[in-house]
């Protein structure tokens, strides 16, 4: 029961970083049908921007909260600027171009990126510096839960419930729902949409950079291809809970960030090797899609002739 | 001549033509000429890659279904034809070496091996496509880019095949076995393309509901066209192992079916002649561009002299190698930007360019009196009609 527990909050830990990440993949989906490939490495970005601006400012040197606070945002807003800069240049100019040649275009902006810095700062793994004064807490009995795993928990909750504020209770959000509705009737109402999904970009990006402070935190180890893996799962977990729909992201990512821990926690037992753990989220995926084949909270569209 | 004959000779003056080719492929080469291993080996992959470009366009480019997981066939075939060769190949051959002799020992026991990684390959092509052929657009990308990913891993587990440390397979193929493996890829996709079911194909690829409503069984033509593009992957996975002499499964990760169909969509998704181009093009140019900086430098120095070329310059030349990648996503950006339908488009590139700017598909030929369509034409007046009826 204890490891039981145990594995939960691990599961949950991984799965809320995942969520986050899955959020923007969802969103900019929601928009423009876009499956944009760089997100996971607008996530590596943030984290290292946040690495750098650790350094920089002098937040390396030992754990503080205000120098984590200002980390966290710095970098997030670092990332929205590049998530804008890459909607404005890569994506803009070929929106109403065919499905295939945006999607090759988001995998050469991801190439772009993971490549640019392999070449500037090489790809072997850096440590990131620890903002926080590591200890752990125990609950339960013998399950222990860490300081950098409640703070995972404490942002992205955070974060997901400005998220639904903004969705919902803001005028841009209301424009981000017509636009993802319908994004000529959007237009013929009045709305920006080069801005509101500019917009979308930012807000997408600025959570994938908590996600990287944030997993930095938990496991100090930066690279500049760590956003390949886990942007792949993070788009899994969006496909999941049904592309473009924002709950959706969250169940998602929860869910295989669950089940991820559990594979490699209880899979040996039954005989599964841990290097599944790769795999599971995948046999998820298709497994909820053969049964749902809009994801598990996503809607059906009936297909008109 | 009858058709056969000539087609029998042109599949043997092609033979021969490979066969002495091959010979440049080394570096004794013929007559004192040969390519340099270097360049040898980039043709030769160049020729796998024309393989995997060409079969996935059958699915992606024709068809119109979206898959990411080539890498994923290609990796069955290479690894159940290569469990085949390293456990058994020897004392087959030995014993079958016997009685037909060394040389075609050898060449029987890779077709065998060529031909039980196809079969596979298109077996786990059937059993991927049936489920997941279901779905459309974006999920039917994802999917098939899971069960590649678990493949995959799958593969990594199997200890007989070397697990994470590799598997070492006997060099069999060489440029020979690549290429008459590409032409026949060609072939069988270009006479199923202009077949019945390639106008099915294309008809699903237009518009699917179409399709169906027109009596088309989508199902079945779409898991066809998945099953053989997937058995000319296993194919390719075959030669590609048994030409590097190795097989990791780091090498069939997503990114290899993402280089795939970059290779279609940058050569003209729909095209043949595209998807091959394609398939030169993202072989090559990674590797020129390795060399470019050292060749723009010896450029600079041929001009102005080796000691005039500003510092800054000769250290921006140097470093032009490391950022070749990031030079290669940049052009690919830019080719999207510029040309998002691909060098080619839909069109094909051949011998009828030199003839006519374009040549009109056989659908699009006009039919009706002295070629104006039916549609067209004036319809018949009253009076024309009442004679009509009164002359029968």
């Amino acid at each position: 029961m204890d490891t039981f527990v145990q594995q939960l909050i691990n599961g949950l830990t991984i799965g809320a970083i995942y969520a986050l990440i899955a959020l923007g993949y969802t969103m900019v989906y929601g928009i423009l049908r876009l499956i944009n490939f760089a997100h996971g490495d607008i996530y590596m970005v943030g984290a290292f921007v946040g690495y750098f601006l650790a350094f920089q400012l002098g937040f390396a040197t030992g754990p503080s909260l205000v120098g984590l606070t200002v980390v966290l945002i710095g970098s997030m807003i670092a990332a929205a600027l590049v998530g804008m800069a890459i909607e404005r240049f890569a994506y803009r100019p070929i929106r109403k171009y065919a499905r295939m040649t945006t999607l090759i275009t988001a995998i050469g902006v991801s190439l772009l990126i993971e490549n640019l810095f392999v070449a500037r700062l090489g790809a072997a793994p850096r440590a990131f510096p620890q903002l926080l004064h590591e200890q752990s807490y125990t609950l339960f009995g013998n399950a222990a839960i860490s300081k950098s795993q409640i703070l995972i928990f404490a942002v992205s909750i955070a974060l997901m419930i400005l998220l639904q504020w903004v969705i919902f209770k803001t005028k841009v959000g209301t424009a981000m729902r017509a636009v993802s509705f319908n994004l000529n009737s959007a237009k013929l109402m009045g709305i920006n949409t080069d801005f509101i999904i500019s917009f979308t970009f930012a807000l997408g990006s600025a959570l994938a950079a908590a996600g990287g402070v944030l997993t930095a935190q938990y496991n100090p180890q930066i690279d500049p291809l760590m956003g390949i893996i886990t942007g792949l799962k993070a788009f899994v977990a969006a496909v999941l809970g049904g592309i473009g729909n924002v709950p959706g992201a969250v169940l998602g990512g929860l869910l295989i960030g669950i089940a991820e821990t559990f594979v490699v926690g209880y899979g040996q037992n039954v005989g599964v090797p841990t290097t599944f753990r790769d795999a599971v989220a995948f046999a998820i995926l298709i497994l909820v899609l053969l049964f749902r084949p809009t994801g598990l909270l996503g809607s059906t569209v009936r297909e008109k002739v | 001549m009858p058709t056969l004959v000539k087609r029998l000779l042109a599949a043997l003056v092609i033979v021969l033509l490979l066969v002495v080719i091959n010979q440049y492929m080394s570096k004794e080469g013929l007559f004192g000429f040969g390519v340099p291993s270097y360049y040898a080996r980039l043709i030769v992959l160049a020729g796998i890659n024309i393989i995997l470009a060409v079969s996935l366009n059958l699915i992606t480019g024709f068809t119109g279904q979206f898959s990411i997981g080539h890498a994923g066939f290609m990796a069955v075939g290479a690894y159940s034809s290569a469990y085949l060769t390293v456990y058994y190949a020897q004392a087959w051959e030995r014993s079958l070496g016997g009685i037909v002799g060394g040389s075609l020992a050898h060449a029987l026991i890779f077709l065998l091996a060529i031909l039980v990684g196809a079969i596979v390959a298109a077996l786990a092509g059937l059993i991927v496509g049936i489920p997941s052929l279901r779905l459309r657009g974006d999920y039917l990308a994802i999917v098939t880019l899971g069960f590649a990913e678990i493949i995959r891993i799958v593969i990594l587990n199997i200890d007989s095949v070397g697990g994470a440390t590799g598997f070492t397979v006997p060099g069999y193929a060489n440029f020979l076995w690549v290429y008459a493996f590409a032409i026949i890829t060609i072939v069988v996709v270009y006479n199923i393309v202009h077949s019945d079911v390639g106008r099915a194909l294309v008809s699903i690829r237009e518009d699917e509901l179409a399709a169906e409503a027109m009596g088309i069984n989508t199902t079945r033509y779409k898991v066809l066209a998945f099953v053989i593009s997937s058995a000319l992957a296993g194919m390719a996975g075959v030669l590609a192992g048994h030409y590097l002499s190795f097989l990791s499964t780091n090498d069939f990760q997503f990114i290899r079916s993402f280089e795939i169909i970059i290779m279609i969509v940058l050569g003209g998704m729909g095209s043949l002649t595209g998807a091959i181009l394609g398939a030169i093009v993202i072989t090559f140019l990674p590797e020129l561009l390795r060399t470019l900086g050292t060749r723009l430098e010896s450029l600079l120095s041929s001009i102005i002299g080796a000691n005039n070329i500003p510092a800054p310059v000769h250290r921006f030349l140097i470093d032009l190698a490391n950022y070749r990648l990031v030079i290669f996503a940049a052009l690919l950006i830019l080719i999207m930007l510029t040309r998002p339908q691909g060098i080619l488009g839909t069109r094909e590139f051949g011998l009828s360019w030199l003839k006519r700017a374009r040549r009109r598909p056989e659908g699009d030929k006009p039919v009706g009196t002295g070629g104006v369509p039916i549609a067209e034409q004036e319809p018949p007046s009253a009076i024309d009609r009442a004679k009509e009826a009164k002359n029968q």
